[in-house]
């Protein structure tokens, strides 16, 4: 099997990991079919902005929680921005986290809602570097079809 | 809720004077995509330019506001007041599916209600359901128009946007039940 081969399949069978373990849903297949040789790093752009956006939104949580008296409506904002980009990329196992948290913001649980943010942080994480593991992929099939 | 939709349109101006001057009709959609979320932006934009349409992606109602010439003392009229811009099909989107919500905008005149995330089915439905509007039929097709300040004025309620009795003259012609088909789209979504 050639390497070109080699690759594809491991992006093939990467892709249904992420799926089958629920990192992924539908809506991750969607921003695919949006990119084509027009928009060719489509998908890597959006998650791109998502990456930053995500860690600016994690932080913001983080220091909510932190404050004397905390203004849990402040971190609930920041919970539903993170469950609005996350859904928008297809990145299920974070939007649930993201459910889930806002309910702990509703019933102002500040032990709940520590323990869930650093439950978000921790699939966040994975979750970017499964990604992170799909491009480069995508990045080496690129090269060896040069 | 934040102020996320899209205002289709279809010339291509690029100020609001322009519109009034523009008469020929392009085939292409202009659409102004209003959403605070810049991953949000970036896939909607895309969604759009897929779908054959002219995108312009801002971040706030402000920002529309002042794309379209109207922002703040400067605007001699306002959105739905401009014989002009009252005719352009605003469409709602928002992640939360709350039923009195989606039919207050639909009530308040909007054209659609897009549950998010968006997918291209969605846009493209919307994109040749808008462009039909503006066919041989006139565009009977469009049953939202929306409400002016005077249409406000004329309804003895206190409060900026009443619920109003669709039976009522002064309201616009959308009839109940499609309204209610449209509900009934967006409810399979869950």
């Amino acid at each position: 099997m050639d390497v070109m081969t080699q690759l594809q399949r491991q992006w093939r069978e990467h892709t249904a990991y992420l799926r089958k373990e629920g990192y992924l849903d539908d809506q991750f297949e969607q921003l695919q079919k949006l990119q084509d040789e027009n928009s060719p790093d489509f998908v890597a752009e959006v998650v791109s902005i998502f990456f930053d956006d995500s860690e600016k939104l994690l932080n913001n949580m983080a220091r909510a929680l932190e404050q004397k008296v905390v203004d849990f409506k402040q971190v609930d904002a920041h919970v539903h921005q993170f469950k609005g980009s996350s859904a928008s990329i297809g990145a299920m196992r974070v939007k649930n986290l993201c459910i889930e948290f806002r309910n702990h913001c509703e019933a102002q649980s500040l032990e709940e809602c520590v323990r869930c943010l650093r439950k978000l942080q921790y699939e966040y994480s994975v979750l970017k570097n499964q990604l992170e593991y799909l491009f480069r992929l995508e990045q080496q099939i690129r090269a060896a079809g040069v | 809720m934040a102020t996320v939709g899209e205002v289709f349109r279809r010339s291509l101006p690029e100020t609001i004077d322009q519109v009034r001057d523009d008469s020929s009709s392009s085939s292409e959609l202009h659409v102004l995509a209003v959403d605070d979320s810049l991953v949000d932006r970036k896939v909607i934009e895309r969604l759009l330019k897929i779908s054959s349409c002219k995108v312009t992606a801002v971040e706030s109602g402000t920002r529309a506001l002042q794309y379209l010439g109207l922002d703040g003392e400067r605007a001699s009229v306002g959105f739905n007041e401009s014989s002009v811009l009252r005719e352009i099909p605003v469409v709602v989107m928002s992640s939360e599916n709350i039923l009195t919500r989606i039919d207050r905008c639909l009530e308040e005149g909007a054209e659609d209600f897009l549950l998010k995330p968006v997918k291209l089915d969605d846009v493209k439905r919307l994109r040749d359901f808008i462009m039909k509007g503006d066919g041989k039929d006139g565009g009977e097709t469009r049953i939202h128009k929306r409400k002016r300040q005077d249409d406000y004025a004329s309804l003895s309620s206190p409060s900026p946007f009443p619920a109003c009795d669709p039976s009522s003259p002064l309201m616009p012609s959308s009839s109940p039940s499609a309204r209610s088909s449209k509900r009934a789209k967006l409810r399979n979504k869950d």
